[in-house]
């Protein structure tokens, strides 16, 4: 790949945590390589809205002295973990990339820091993101774009875009993002990453900071399918800070990667496969179909016809949910405040001055589709839309135990080529099924384009099949590492 | 089929989201929820009235605490992080009228 | 001249008497510091989440089943609206799918008052308006703690079914008695854990269309809501009556210049954009559950009303009185125990007001027994139900410590005769029909024994004399 930074070759989470738990390298060790990574690469690519050093130095001299005390540090020992900054952080600011939020530190960890935390990972940065999660490619965050380590002209999609561009630059091997309408699939695709999105309810939403509560999940970002595996075992399982946590532990998926896909029912959903679709990524896309052909899974064609009202619904739904998220940030109990001579008129200046313009667009958006007299045409119609979504993912799921589609339409697209709200938007239509069906999607790295940058194919599950989801990626992963290699 | 949003609208719910828009911001708006909400139209067009709406993914219901208390954050964290604090409180302008 | 008749409709808030709030661990406690009682959910910290209080749920099903409400799978909608007293400038209330519905309050002279809701949302946290007296429009800045935001409320909504200041009265203090008697809430409108807004309108007598309403907000007390409903009902009837209209408002009750005045128009408009609340899933309460808590309700005010004036055949307001005093359960006993039971209601109603003390049921069933044989007048049974309050024991010995012999029937009789003897003339206006004189030889009589004769006895002896 042609990373940004020369000469790092991004260690994977596994090995990471294997040495550091038998001793064979220290987490401050570890952690300096990181930090010089980040040093020398950051200014290009801003990864980050916060590097974390202090925090990171003093977290992995814990983790060496639990190592020295025999204790287990646990299942990520030592390995430097980016969090997208709309994961809240105990007494580090969490921004979402949004002046609003400038300066905020939150009181409380979310749930998966602490869970992270816990197995031994190492915080080591806040990652970019488009202000409060909404964007496709990192380009509306307040605080400057995040560039792609391949091509440094182009985005690293978004609203991940932080997360994608530090594991695919080797700044840490594992990254945390959100994904509300692919945000964590489509800039793993665009940088040449795994990324996955959890079932809704897999992983909790505690210390997410809200986008669109009903589709929201947080989900790993890594280099390997395996790690993603990991990392997903730490931060699953029920939480009771939050009321859609699925009531399971977390699921065993490490130990399950290598059952293969003999067997395996597997469809291609046509509708995804069509206009709109670069013709680069179809073939990869069907390479993938291959490769799992080959590894004994039956892969035929199904229609998942609802698939199609995903993009207009999703674009009602989220804005409606997100336009009451964000309606706290008025100026009266943290972040941003404009001064004003009534209370009403703070909460105008502060929010005009606070919010950039893809986020008022999404809040008067969904304002309108909630308003007296339209709720019924839009919201309620979107809401009904996802009914159908749902049943027609589970009438194919009746015949396949999983669904293949492309991520991305395009691959890495140049800053500046989607400013049409619209034309962005569309680039979310293969991701966005299955934030509205509550379904888990992984995206694995599946070679290049016609213009030599990464492409990732999406494999779909039902809810709650993230297993059966990563033995497919996992085999989408070795294939490609043979493709490569001969 | 709901009417396509007009600047009126926009200037509606600009208002109910407290949102202050210059008369170019307007225009530009306008245009672009306009054209976001004719991309809708194939949805709008849909003969739903047999289909349950979906709230929500996850078919669970009663979910629910004990009534335990927990411990409560530091007031001077909480208040630390305001823009305005007097007497413990936060402190903002004056407020006109009843909640709206 | 149109007659009119008055509309009211009542909303009442309750905070619920859980330790914590609605959707976070949170103390629910009354005059705490400022901003201590308050976590990332109920600050509406960014990336906070509700977790609905199973407790707050339990309470909010007690009171609909006392109530008589249908309890119903149900739905938490948010509220969108900017308010500094709100955290995440939504309130998450039940909307169109309320966990109780149609229900009644039977007020103590039978009318039923309907209920048609009684749902759980949060409540806000409280401003301070500094400068300008404390009010509002004329403050110059204003102080919020949010110690209040997020305790649980029930809101009960009741139908349009009250027809005057007193009735509304009535409704309010029954719905206390109810809320007292769950365990709901501690009902305390002057702590303002019971909040109660007044849909008022007015419309000519013998219609069935509703008038158009005024919603009357700031009623801090049952005599500021009778006032306002008054006041309002006469400014509507003035309108009308001049030809004019009543624009549907929200009006604000000035106690003090006990008037109501129409709340500063709002910025923007009245759009509340209620949609389901994604953070939270779908309440059903499973029928064992809601048995469970319908067969813990305690007995309730209207039922223990018709149980006592049953027992005791009393009149409603006697009765009514009774039971709100609490003293309904003793009375029984004591009926049980033998007592009269015209002289245990009396006494309950007009000499038990405060506790009840070191009484027993037996100790007042043998006093009214006591009583009732005339070893005791109605001024000695109160002496000594005063010292069985006071210390306890047995009525009779109480009666003897304090000297109340009884008077024998032949010594009574003795003394009538010797009065009328040495009253003639009185004892001829008697006899020509002035009941006045009579009360003259019970005072002749109460003399001549110390005051051990009873008056109703002495008087009875004089119309035997009369008849004979
Ligand atoms: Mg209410
Ligand atoms: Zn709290």
């Amino acid at each position: 790949m042609s990373a940004a930074v020369p000469g790092s070759t991004p260690l994977s989470a596994a090995r990471i945590a294997a040495a550091v738990r038998r001793g064979e390298r220290s987490a401050v060790e570890v952690v300096e390589q990181h930090l010089a990574v980040i040093a020398e690469g950051e200014p290009q690519i801003h990864a980050f809205n916060a590097v974390m050093d202090d925090q990171a130095r003093r977290a992995a001299a814990l983790v060496d002295q639990r190592v020295a005390a025999g204790d287990d540090p646990g299942p990520l020992a030592g390995v430097p973990l980016a969090l997208k900054d709309n994961l809240c952080t105990r007494g580090v600011p969490t921004t979402c990339s949004s002046r609003i939020l400038e300066g905020w530190r939150p009181p409380y960890d979310a749930t998966v820091v602490t869970r992270l935390v816990l197995a031994g990972a190492i915080p080591v940065g806040k990652t970019n993101l488009d202000e409060f999660a909404m964007g496709s490619s990192t380009e509306n965050s307040a605080f400057g774009p995040t560039r792609n380590p391949h091509d440094q002209g182009r985005v690293p999609g978004g609203s991940s875009g932080g997360s994608a561009a530090a594991v695919a630059a080797g700044f840490a091997p594992l990254a945390l993002g959100s994904d509300t309408g692919g945000s964590i699939r489509q800039p793993a695709a665009l940088c040449g990453v795994v990324g996955l999105k959890p079932t809704y309810g897999r992983v909790s939403r505690y210390g997410l900071v809200a986008f669109a509560s009903s589709l929201d999940q947080i989900g790993p970002l890594t280099s390997t399918v395996a790690d993603a595996a990991v990392a997903l075992e730490v931060i699953a399982g029920h939480d009771p800070l939050d009321s859609t946590s699925v009531p399971e532990p977390a699921p065993r998926l490490v130990s399950r990667l290598d059952e293969g896909v003999d067997g395996l029912r597997i469809g291609v959903v046509t509708e995804l496969m069509g206009e709109g679709i670069a013709s680069d990524v179809r073939r990869r896309v069907e390479a993938a179909a291959e490769a799992l052909g080959a590894a004994g899974a039956k892969v035929d064609d199904v229609s998942v016809p609802a698939v199609t009202y995903g993009l207009s619904s999703y674009y009602l739904i989220a804005p409606a949910e997100a336009s009451s998220n964000l309606a706290r940030y008025d100026g009266v109990r943290y972040g941003l405040r404009v001064d004003a001579p009534t209370t009403a008129a703070m909460n105008t200046a502060t929010r005009t001055a606070g919010f950039g313009d893809e986020v008022k667009r999404r809040i008067m958006l969904g304002t309108y589709a909630l308003s007296a007299g339209y709720y019924d045409a839009y919201y309620g119609k979107a809401q009904k839309v996802r009914t159908l979504i749902i049943r027609d993912f589970a009438t194919a799921y009746e015949s396949f135990d999983l669904l293949l589609a492309p991520v991305s339409p395009t691959t890495a697209f140049p800053f500046g080529a989607k400013a049409d709200p619209l034309t962005m938007y569309l680039s979310d239509v293969c991701t966005i099924p299955s934030n509205l069906a509550g379904d888990p999607a992984v995206s694995v790295p599946f070679g290049a384009g016609d213009d030599g940058l990464p492409i990732g194919v999406q494999v779909l599950a039902p809810a709650l099949a993230e297993a059966t989801m990563l033995r497919a990626a996992i085999v989408l992963e070795d294939a490609m590492a043979r493709e490569v290699s001969t | 089929m709901a009417e396509r949003i007009t600047t009126a609208d926009v200037v509606h719910v600009a208002a109910l989201a407290r949102l202050e828009l210059s008369a170019d911001e307007l225009e530009l708006f306008t245009g672009q929820l306009a054209a976001v909400l004719d991309h809708a139209a194939d949805v709008e067009a849909l003969e739903l009235s047999e289909v349950v709406p979906t709230a929500h993914p996850l078919p669970l219901v009663n979910v629910l605490r004990d009534d335990v208390v927990h411990r409560s954050l530091d007031r001077h964290e909480v208040l630390d992080a305001a823009p305005s604090v007097e007497g413990h409180r936060f402190r903002v302008p004056p407020v006109l009228g009843e909640p709206s | 001249m149109t007659e009119w008749e008055t509309v009211i409709g009542l909303e009442v808030h309750c905070e619920l008497a859980t330790a914590t709030k609605l959707f976070c661990g949170c103390r629910n406690a009354f005059g705490d510091e400022p901003n201590t009682n308050v976590c990332p959910v109920c600050l509406g910290l960014p990336g906070s989440l509700p977790v609905l209080n199973r407790g707050a749920v339990e309470l909010a099903m007690r009171l609909g089943l006392a109530l008589g409400c249908e309890v119903r799978p149900s739905l938490f909608h948010r509220k969108n609206y900017f308010y500094p007293d709100m955290p995440k400038d939504y309130q998450i209330s039940q909307y169109d799918q309320p966990v109780n519905v149609d229900g009644v309050v039977e007020l103590a002279d039978g009318a039923r008052i309907g209920v048609e809701r009684a749902h759980l949302e949060e409540d806000t946290g409280k401003s301070s308006h500094v400068g300008g007296g404390g009010r509002i429009h004329e403050a110059d800045h204003s102080l919020v703690d949010y110690n209040r935001a997020g305790v649980p409320l029930v809101e009960i909504v009741s139908r349009p079914d009250l027809r005057s200041s007193e009735q509304a009265k009535a409704y309010v203090n029954e719905l206390r008695a109810v809320l007292l008697a769950t365990g709901a809430s501690d009902a305390r409108m002057e702590e303002g854990s019971m909040r109660v807004d007044a849909n008022i309108s007015v419309r000519p007598v013998g219609s069935s269309v509703l008038g158009t309403r005024c919603e009357v907000k700031n009623l801090n007390s049952t005599r500021s809501l009778a006032r306002a409903v008054d006041y309002e009902a006469r400014r509507q009837i003035e309108l009308l009556s001049a030809g004019e209209q009543v624009l549907q408002q929200t009006r604000h009750w000035d106690e003090a210049d006990g008037r109501t005045s129409p709340l500063r128009s709002k910025e923007e408009a009245f759009d509340y954009r209620y949609f389901p609340e994604p953070d939270l899933v779908p309440l059903s309460p499973e029928p064992a559950w809601q048995a469970a808590v319908g067969e813990a309700l305690p007995l309730l005010p209207a039922a223990r009303r018709r149980r006592l004036a049953a027992a005791t055949g009393a009149g409603a307001a006697s009765v009514a009185m009774v039971v709100e005093r609490g003293l309904d359960d003793l009375v029984l006993a004591a009926l049980e125990a033998g007592g009269d039971p015209g002289r245990l209601m009396v006494h309950a109603e007009h000499d038990l007001a405060g506790a009840t003390g070191a009484l027993d049921a037996t100790a007042f069933a043998g006093l009214t027994s006591m009583e009732a044989g005339g070893a005791l007048t109605a001024t000695q049974a109160k002496a000594v139900l005063a010292e069985l309050v006071a210390t306890g024991g047995d009525p009779e010995a109480v009666a003897g410590a304090l000297g109340y012999e009884a008077l024998p029937g032949e010594v009574l009789a003795g003394a009538v005769d010797a009065a009328i003897a040495a009253n003639p003339a009185a004892w001829d206006r008697f006899l020509a029909g002035d009941a006045k004189v009579a009360g003259f030889f019970v005072g002749q009589v109460m003399k001549a024994t110390a005051g051990k004769a009873d008056g109703k006895a002495v008087t009875a002896l004089l119309r035997q004399r009369a008849a004979s």
